[in-house]
């Protein structure tokens, strides 16, 4: 083993400083990583506003010029794909990054380059996506791409290239990652976390993960075969050769449906821990919340023909779309009903965090009831492809998943800064964006039903849409001042923001028995669980009138660090070295990407740089030399 | 710290301003593609079930919403209060009858859905009209196999008939949308799709199209215009004769007409023969310069031309035919008629002068 290592070239020696620059491009800490994704999926957040920002401007008024509809549809193509791939799930992932290993009571995850490999790949796709930017040329076909406008033939640019191959891309990552976290979810759990135990946000990424290992590679078909229409001339969704175009259509909604899930299960997960801790009381029915968010998960998979109740599949397809598609309302319904009872009884703490876990719920009942009204095809005939999708899906992703995560930031940030977000720019930062938000998609509700489609650049005067419009344009700047008061909050308050203890909410998971930041070992010595809520078990004894009561010591651990303020070495902790390779591996399969759409030396180099990479990998021990 | 301008209110105000704004659309007519206003049972019958779940969904917000503002109102954590609440972990039979109690407001909506989808999938028996929509890049092409009438942009139907509608697509997937009378089917090639709508008004009902289709997406639009019965029979009569000749000045605009090009994709005299549209799909995969362009025989019996963009007036054409990428981004004609393309055959004042002419001629 040392000869081999040895025989690599000497400027890659294994990296020793852990702190610098250099740290953090070979750092295999999940806690790093999870920040990487934090902040990258913040910046793309940030772009893709600035995509619907002009947007809205555009649409505030009739007629507008603004932006050409070429530039509209890349626009509108892009805001989609950048919020979607670029910035919800990647901080959904920042999420399982940081708390995933704390909550379960492991040191790192399985594979901890593996985890490395995963950002980075990410980052450079989500790069090659924004590409077309820089030759003029983004997607603009929608996110949803429907063949055949994606044929050479009816969109020549080069656009749909850097869609199918930004993708590609972004796929690996999230599969890489989705592995790594089922594996360190089901081996890595501390001794005593059976699964019944394990917090529900654990569960809710364990069931994420598991779909996105079996929708991407469904996607992945899709894009292969459009990338090879475009590339080598193959009639995958050529119609003029005797292609159905709705081939695409299945493939992309078979993967499409489930990623709705993928993108809103993290952030129920969230809330589900935010609102047992702010209100001090367990979740109320945990058995029925995960195993509804477990069903969620499977039913997502009988579902996707609803977003195709238009094309003509006839009577019993809709009937039978329409009808699973109802009863995923049920477990959704489950959960929301647990929430209000977990908050029933208890003594809520209206810090900003529930502040945001209670807008999720209350954005995500409107999405969710606008959603059964789109479940019933002959209604859904008059809604699809209108505002009032629009409005929906905002009210679901934005309303949802992104209030769901931004309750998370508020929850989680003392953990890993040592300090708290200020409260009173947290709360003006609640309210911009819950005002906002219902002031941005609400009118959207109504602008659909009065017959305005979605993806039109410009609309004629006369259509009775003035109005709203406006009133949308103006709630969608409030959002974008909402999101300034966040960033303003967390600049300052990771310089000056008050200093948080190692359990400033009185936490019921692991995360909180341990110091914030988190030593890069996590947990000196591995605990035991003995029950759900691990931690609070360990703060409160129950007694059988169900009245907690402090233990006396008021913890297992006086100074609440678990690691008794000593080094890892003292503790003889083993920890993964840093390691070159995940970002030499990555930048080796994006050139390859790249090298597909300029020249066929740039691919040849990419795969001699990912091979050099994998090899150097494979040899370097796990644990580095002392 | 939520006190009485609590989110409950705002939501609440926020979810009844819908209901303020539908009566305003009854009342007012400049909603032309308001889903609220069916002129049609097509549209009647789908906005019947909307409106069954509208209100099974408000009964639901309300008690679903008020449930969680009470909560939080009364289970707020007051300031000296620092005693810890009874950790109750669930109630296994309460969760059972909150997982029945969706289900039975879903089996209510989910009737009149299954009734509602065959009722708007059967055609009814019966005499009916038929007719064949092809969508275009961006245009919208109707055919009347029966009457052996063909027209763009407008498509007319009788009053009080059933219209039998088969849509069909030789470029991309486009969908046929008309929100007072029905909803959307889309148009995909190699896949027709059979719909029915009926007018019971006599109107002009707006249409658009529905599925993202390219650059000039927004400006795929139609008209569906509601003739009585004798004056759909007149204009099936007027469109099934052979304009008469171009004469005077427009003769000239029929010279320009022929010299510049404009014949390799647009029809005149008469509908196009068997295959005439195909083959001029088939020339464009192959990368020659044409598409298939809508037949103007009867170019000035229609209120509107550009698909639905613009009001047939003088003035309008000579905006269009000077420069019709200034007024519709993307379309075909801008990126193929060789008067656009090569600058030795662009049109000239004259020209335009004389095709405005001839175009306005052919009632």
């Amino acid at each position: 083993m040392a000869t081999v290592t040895g025989a690599l070239p000497r400027v890659l020696r294994r990296p020793t400083s852990y702190t610098g620059w250099w740290s953090w491009v070979t750092t295999v800490d999940h806690k790093r990583i999870g920040v990487l994704y934090g902040f990258t999926a913040f910046a793309f957040l940030l772009v893709g506003g600035i995509e619907a920002l002009t947007i809205r401007t555009q649409l505030a008024g009739s007629e507008s010029a603004l932006v050409s509809p070429e530039l509209y549809n890349q626009l509108f193509t892009m805001h989609a794909l950048t919020m979607i791939f670029l910035a919800v799930m990647p901080l959904s992932a920042a999420f399982f990054n940081l708390i995933i290993p704390l909550q379960i009571g492991a040191r790192d995850v399985a594979f901890p380059r593996l985890n490395a490999l995963s950002y980075w790949i990410f980052l450079f796709g989500g790069l090659l996506l924004n590409a077309g930017w820089l030759v003029g040329n983004s997607p603009d076909a929608g996110w949803f791409a429907y063949a055949n406008l994606t044929s050479k033939t009816f969109s020549p640019e080069r656009g749909l290239d850097f869609y199918a191959l930004g993708l590609l891309v972004l796929g690996t990552s999230s599969m890489a990652a989705a592995f790594n976290f089922v594996v360190t979810i089901l081996n890595m759990r501390a001794p005593g976390m059976t699964l019944m135990r394990m917090p529900v946000f654990t569960w809710m990424t364990l069931v994420t993960s598991f779909l996105l290992i079996t929708a991407f590679p469904v996607i992945t078909v899709g894009l292969i075969e459009l990338a090879f229409d475009r590339l080598f001339g193959t009639n995958f969704f050529v119609t003029a050769k005797g292609a159905n175009p709705l081939l695409w259509q299945h493939l992309f909604w078979v993967f499409g449906h489930p990623e709705v899930y993928i993108l809103i299960l993290p952030a129920m997960g969230i809330v589900s821990e935010v609102l047992p801790t702010f209100a001090r009381k367990p979740l109320f029915g945990y058995p029925f919340v995960v195993l509804s968010g477990v069903s969620i998960g499977f039913m997502g998979w009988a579902v996707w023909s609803h977003h195709m109740f238009t094309v003509g599949l006839g009577p019993v397809a809709n009937a039978t779309f329409a009808l699973t598609t109802m009863v995923i309302a049920v477990p959704t319904g489950v959960k929301i009903f647990n929430w209000i009872a977990t908050l029933w009884g208890g003594s809520l703490s209206l810090k900003t965090p529930l502040l945001f876990a209670l807008g999720f719920i209350v954005l995500f009942i409107i999405g969710g009831l606008s959603g059964v009204s789109h479940s019933s095809p002959p209604a859904d005939s008059q809604q699809q492809d209108t505002y009032y999708i629009v409005a929906h899906l905002h009210y679901v992703l934005f309303g949802g998943s992104i209030f769901g995560l931004f309750a998370g930031i508020y929850y989680w940030f003392p953990k890993f800064s040592g300090r708290l977000l200020h409260e009173g720019l947290g709360k003006l930062n609640f309210w911009l964006m819950f005002i906002g938000m219902n002031l941005t998609f609400g009118p959207m509700h109504w602008l659909g039903l009065d017959g305005m489609p979605r993806r039109i650049y410009s609309y004629p005067a006369g259509m009775g849409w003035d109005f709203w419009n406006l009133m949308s344009t103006a709630g969608s700047y409030m959002l974008g001042i909402g999101f300034l008061a966040f960033a303003w909050n967390f600049v300052s308050s990771l310089r000056k923001g008050e200093k948080a203890t190692s359990d400033p909410w009185d936490g019921r998971t692991l995360e909180w028995s341990i110091a914030s930041p988190p030593p890069i070992y996590n947990f000196a010595t591995i605990p035991t669980v003995h029950g759900r809520d691990a931690f609070w078990a360990q703060k409160y004894l129950e007694t059988p009138g169900h009245q907690p009561r402090g233990v006396p010591s008021g913890g297992a651990d006086g100074d609440g660090d678990g690691a008794h303020g000593q080094g890892a070495g003292h503790l003889g902790v083993h920890m993964p070295g840093l390691s070159y390779f995940p970002i030499i591996v990555a930048l080796g399969l994006a050139l390859a990407a790249v090298g597909l759409l300029t020249h066929v030396a740039v691919i040849a180099l990419g795969v001699l740089i990912m091979l050099f990479g994998i090899y150097g990998w494979t040899f370097e021990p796990a644990e580095p030399d002392e | 710290m939520m006190d009485r301008r609590s989110p409950g209110h705002l939501r609440l105000a926020a979810f009844t301003l819908p209901l303020i704004a539908l009566l305003a659309a009854a009342c007012f007519p400049e909603h032309p593609q308001s889903t609220f206003d069916a002129q049609g049972p097509v549209a009647q019958k789908q906005l019947d079930l909307f409106m069954i779940i509208f209100w099974a969904a408000v009964f639901v917000f309300v008690v679903v919403q008020g449930a969680l503002l009470y909560t939080v109102l009364r289970f707020r954590r007051r300031q000296q209060q620092d005693s810890l609440p009874p950790q109750w972990h669930g109630n296994p039979r309460l969760e059972v009858a909150w997982t029945i109690a969706p289900a039975i407001v879903l089996a209510v909506i989910a009737v009149p859905t299954i009734t509602t989808i065959w009722d708007t999938a059967t055609v009814p028996p019966g005499e009916s009209l038929e007719v064949n929509v092809t969508a275009h890049q961006w245009w919208w092409e109707f055919q009347y196999p029966g009457l052996g009438v063909v027209t763009a942009n407008e498509l007319h139907v009788p009053v009080g008939r059933t219209v039998k509608v088969s849509l069909e697509s030789r470029d991309v997937i486009h969908s046929f949308w008309v929100p007072k009378l029905t909803g959307k089917t889309d148009l995909i090639p190699r896949n027709t799709n059979v719909i029915w709508f009926r007018a019971d008004q006599a109107g002009t009902y707006y249409g658009q199209c529905a599925e993202f289709c390219g650059i000039a997406h927004a400006q795929m639009r139609f008209r569906v215009i509601a003739d009585a019965p004798e004056a759909f029979d007149a204009w099936v009569a007027l469109q099934g004769e052979r304009p008469p000749a171009p004469a005077g000045p427009a003769a000239q605009g029929f010279r320009v007409f022929v010299q510049k090009g404009c014949t390799v994709c647009h029809t005149f005299g008469g509908s196009e023969g068997e295959g005439v549209q195909q083959g001029r799909m088939d020339g464009f995969l192959k990368g020659q310069a044409q598409y298939p362009a809508p037949n103007l025989s009867h170019f000035a019996s229609r209120e509107t031309f550009a698909a639905g963009l613009l009001t047939r007036t003088d003035e309008n054409l000579r905006r269009w035919l000077l420069d019709p990428r200034a007024v519709k981004p993307g379309n075909r004609m801008a990126q193929l008629a060789e008067a656009y393309t090569n600058a030795e055959k662009a049109l000239s004042e004259d020209d335009i002068s004389a095709l405005v002419t001839y175009l306005q001629s052919l009632k």
